[in-house]
């Protein structure tokens, strides 16, 4: 998929339980600057919690960088969560629901997926994670299935 | 008296300065009293300026005199730290930023070198620079001063709010006999959720409460770990014989949920309190009947 990425309007650093505040604050910002729906400006902002809350728990701390984009004529925002963490050892596991290497529901990973348009995630052990995710204001621009 | 004045310019530029400073202070004062900065806060009497700028220039002499022009630490400043502090504030009510109340500051040291300028117009041109020199450097110390002791106030409004967010204790609500309700908000992370939780089971046993309402409407992000810790509440409420209903879902929150593939079917959810509350009297077997009288007036 080609479209022109912006520059990182922001780089937020995410090493404590006030910087995801911090993070779901901005983003929620961000998209009502673009005009996103309430729908998808809580559907960004609950994955962004969940990425960045990983970053911090399992990754041991990271940054968020946060820049629109387009494509088409459409707008959109995109999210890159990265960490220096120990690495995911399989992501399949990881990504599927009710796993869990801590304490939590397991529904992290694979439901920040859910939440968001576009979703890629990079990991390599000992190097650390990152997790890219975008979504578009009216939905990813393709062509409508037939009912 | 040549051989004087060649005493004079062998001194310490600081000390000179000072002893400048110290000379000119009230011409300095008159012409402070104007700038923008001290107009701008003290509005109602010129006197009040002019003595707040006195007070200033006899501190900055005070610690030329002593030589440490560059320091922010000197003793000099310690008297007029609260005062710069207060401007500073007053100024930034007013909508003032940093950059404009640093700007403000420094438009104070071109009327002091023009009178340096003229005071020392006889001196060598190395003994001016030195001086000028040394005239720059403590006003941008006194600026330096300024900022950090408004930056300091700032801190301390910080971290004093932030206790009293800590003090604001999430308020119990008794509904009707048997109900309580606890209203949520704002972020629920793991120290106060775990606050909440106490608070609602405390409330439980103390109001003999049969149903205790979570109401989220002032939660603005509901992701796993805030729903792991509603379940787990609701799941402690119910151990102690308590129905836990969790109200205010809006419809953005719901969908998001149903995304997130979080199963809250183990919870009972209402979309608003009044849905949780007529949910717990229905099934606590009280009827609320409409007075007929009312009923007939048209709403």
């Amino acid at each position: 998929m080609t479209h022109s990425t912006g520059s990182v309007s922001a780089c937020l650093p995410i090493h404590s339980d006030l910087d995801l505040v911090r993070v779901r604050q901005h983003v929620r910002q961000m998209t009502a600057h673009l005009g996103f729906g309430l729908v998808e400006q809580t559907k960004l902002v609950t994955a962004a919690s969940e990425l960045a809350r990983n970053a911090l728990v399992h990754g041991g701390g990271g940054q968020m960088e946060c820049a629109p984009v387009t494509t088409g004529g459409i707008r959109g925002l995109r999210l890159v969560f990265s960490d220096q963490g120990p690495g995911i050892a399989d992501l399949e596991q990881a990504l599927s629901d009710g796993y869990t290497s801590g304490e939590g529901l397991g529904m992290g990973l694979g439901g920040a997926r859910r939440l968001v348009h576009e979703f890629s995630i990079d990991s390599r052990r000992g190097v650390g994670t990152t997790v890219a995710v975008t979504s578009w204001i009216s939905g990813p621009p393709r062509p409508r299935e037939a009912h | 008296m040549p051989e004087q004045q060649a005493a004079e310019h062998q001194s310490n530029p600081a000390e000179e300065v000072g002893a400048f400073l110290r000379e000119r202070r009230e011409q300095i004062a008159q012409r402070w009293a104007d700038a923008a900065l001290l107009r701008t806060v003290f509005t109602v009497s010129r006197d009040e300026a002019v003595e707040a700028a006195r007070t200033v220039v006899e501190a900055l002499a005070a610690v030329a005199a002593s030589g440490r022009v560059a320091d922010s630490e000197a003793d000099g400043f310690a008297v007029v730290r609260e005062q710069l502090a207060r401007t500073a504030q007053s100024r930034a009510r007013a909508g003032a930023g940093i950059a404009q109340i640093s700007a403000e500051m420094d438009a104070l040291r071109p009327p002091v070198t023009d009178l340096l300028l003229d005071e020392l117009s006889d001196a060598p041109a190395e003994h001016l620079r030195e001086c000028t020199t040394a005239l720059t450097v403590l006003m941008g110390t006194l600026r330096l001063v300024m900022l950090e002791t408004t930056m300091n106030a700032g801190q301390d409004l910080i971290n004093r709010q932030r206790l009293e967010l800590l003090e604001i204790a999430t308020p119990v609500i008794k509904l009707w006999e048997g109900i309580v309700a606890v209203p949520l908000i704002g972020t629920l992370d793991s120290a106060r959720s775990q606050v909440v939780m106490e608070i609602l089971l405390d409330a439980v046993v103390e109001q003999h409460a049969r149903f205790a309402i979570l109401d989220i409407t002032g939660v603005p992000t509901v992701d796993s770990l805030v729903a792991q810790h509603l379940m787990k509440t609701v799941a402690a409420a119910r151990l102690m014989g308590a129905e836990c209903i969790v109200s205010g879902i809006r419809p953005a929150i719901a969908q998001t949920i149903v995304h997130l593939g979080i199963d809250l079917s183990s919870v009972l959810t209402r979309a608003s309190l009044a849905d949780a509350l007529a949910y717990a009297l229905q099934e606590q077997g009280d009827h609320i009947v409409p007075n007929p009288a009312s009923a007939v007036e048209p709403r």
